[in-house]
């Protein structure tokens, strides 16, 4: 499974419809995530990933689709 | 070595339910309730001031510490909604109490602004003797109940809290506290001069269920505590979503994380003492577990204030 792939099925898990987002749909307007389940959301992705989300990295944009949260996992990795 | 004596608030007389709020930011009650967990909030009379509040809050707290004014050495007063750019409501607040020529020290830091006035308090006792902690906030002052503000503004509600710190004794022992601040993110909720409160609901959250939760491990690891250890969680009541997500993280049950939010809304700087104060009066006069104080605000600001039964730990 790809990163697009793994991310997508985690956005689903806390999607509040289950849906499939578009790679560049606005998962905040479409109103897939809320305040809280992006705060679920960056820490599944640490978990999966490996990766450590600085604070400093946490802006919600980064993380308002997939394809935007393919680029920043790709960053860190 | 300082201690917590007690504490004590004042919440404004007039109570606006759902019922009554909704109409005015065009919504259902039914909504209001389910969207933030709360069912009503107190509005400050014409007449009262952010300094009034903290003053009947403060009087509450010296009574219920059976202590007079003339004993207060410091006053600290948090506040993010005072009336005047400057002075800010710490002065007033004394005056109000008649106390002339101790320092009054303003925190204009909103929600954090008391967790940090606690934490100074106890690293101050030793100085001051007596050191009197105030939040005073009249929220719906400076908060705009049309669109596109109507979000952030169902969420707030008017009130005072207070605390008083002493060099000599009390019934918990402040034992430590861990603050922070980043202001990398200030600009996410600001009450600028000219405009009514703006709060990025997203980032705050977000800052908020990873900061929070982490300050309060930290606090308790290096104090060699358990999260169970601790009795009772008095957190700033911001969300109620949000003191469940951190009693998760926290890994303590989620029955000790104390919540009034229903009942005030979230009045910033205020909330944290507002709930002390429900919290010590529904407890034991020996207190018999630790208790963690945590708060997160506009800053961005953030901690946790450890206080232990006098003499409990080594």
């Amino acid at each position: 499974m790809d990163n697009k792939a793994k991310i997508s099925r985690i956005v689903k898990s806390f999607a509040a419809e289950p849906v499939d987002p578009a790679p560049g749909e606005s998962l905040f307007e479409s109103g897939l995530l809320d305040s809280f389940s992006l705060a679920d959301l960056v820490t599944e992705l640490e978990k999966e990933f490996a990766i450590k989300v600085p604070d400093s990295d946490l802006v919600p944009r980064k993380f308002d689709s997939i394809d935007r949260i393919e680029a920043y996992v790709a960053s860190k990795s | 070595m300082a201690f917590l004596r007690g504490f004590g608030c004042y919440l404004p007389a007039r109570v606006v339910d759902n019922a009554e709020l909704a109409p005015m930011v065009g919504a259902d009650p039914a909504w209001l309730l389910h969207a933030t967990g709360i069912d009503q909030r107190r509005f400050a009379a014409d007449g009262e001031t952010v300094s009034s509040l903290g003053t009947e809050a403060a009087r509450d707290c010296l009574e219920r510490c059976r202590a007079t004014a003339g004993e207060v050495g410091l006053v600290i007063a948090a506040s993010g909604s005072g009336e005047y750019r400057f002075p800010g409501p710490a002065t007033a607040i004394a005056r109000g109490l008649g106390i002339q020529g101790v320092p009054a020290i303003d925190l204009p830091m909103a929600s954090a602004g008391s967790l940090f006035g606690l934490s100074l308090a106890g690293g101050l006792a030793h100085q001051y003797g007596n050191v009197l902690v105030v939040g005073s906030e009249i929220m719906s002052r400076v908060v705009r109940l049309e669109p596109p503000s109507r979000d952030t503004a169902i969420l707030f509600g008017d009130g005072a809290g207070a605390c008083l710190v002493s060099a000599a004794d009390g019934f918990a022992e402040i034992r430590d506290s861990l603050l922070a601040s980043d202001g990398e993110f200030a600009e996410a909720l600001r009450l600028c001069l000219d405009a009514p409160l703006y709060m990025d609901g997203r980032t705050i959250i977000l800052h908020a269920s990873r900061k929070l939760p982490r300050a309060i491990l930290q606090l308790l690891e290096r104090n060699r505590l358990q999260p169970y250890d601790v009795g009772a969680y008095i957190l700033h009541q911001a969300n109620l979503n949000l003191i469940t997500r951190v009693a998760h993280a926290v890994g303590a049950p989620e029955s000790r994380f104390f919540r009034n939010l229903a009942r005030y809304g979230n009045t910033s700087s205020a909330s944290m003492l507002i709930a002390a104060a429900e919290w010590r009066a529904g407890s034991q006069e020996k207190l018999a577990q630790p208790v963690v104080f945590a708060a997160f605000g506009a800053g961005l600001n953030w901690g946790a204030v450890l206080a232990v039964p006098p003499g409990a730990m080594p």
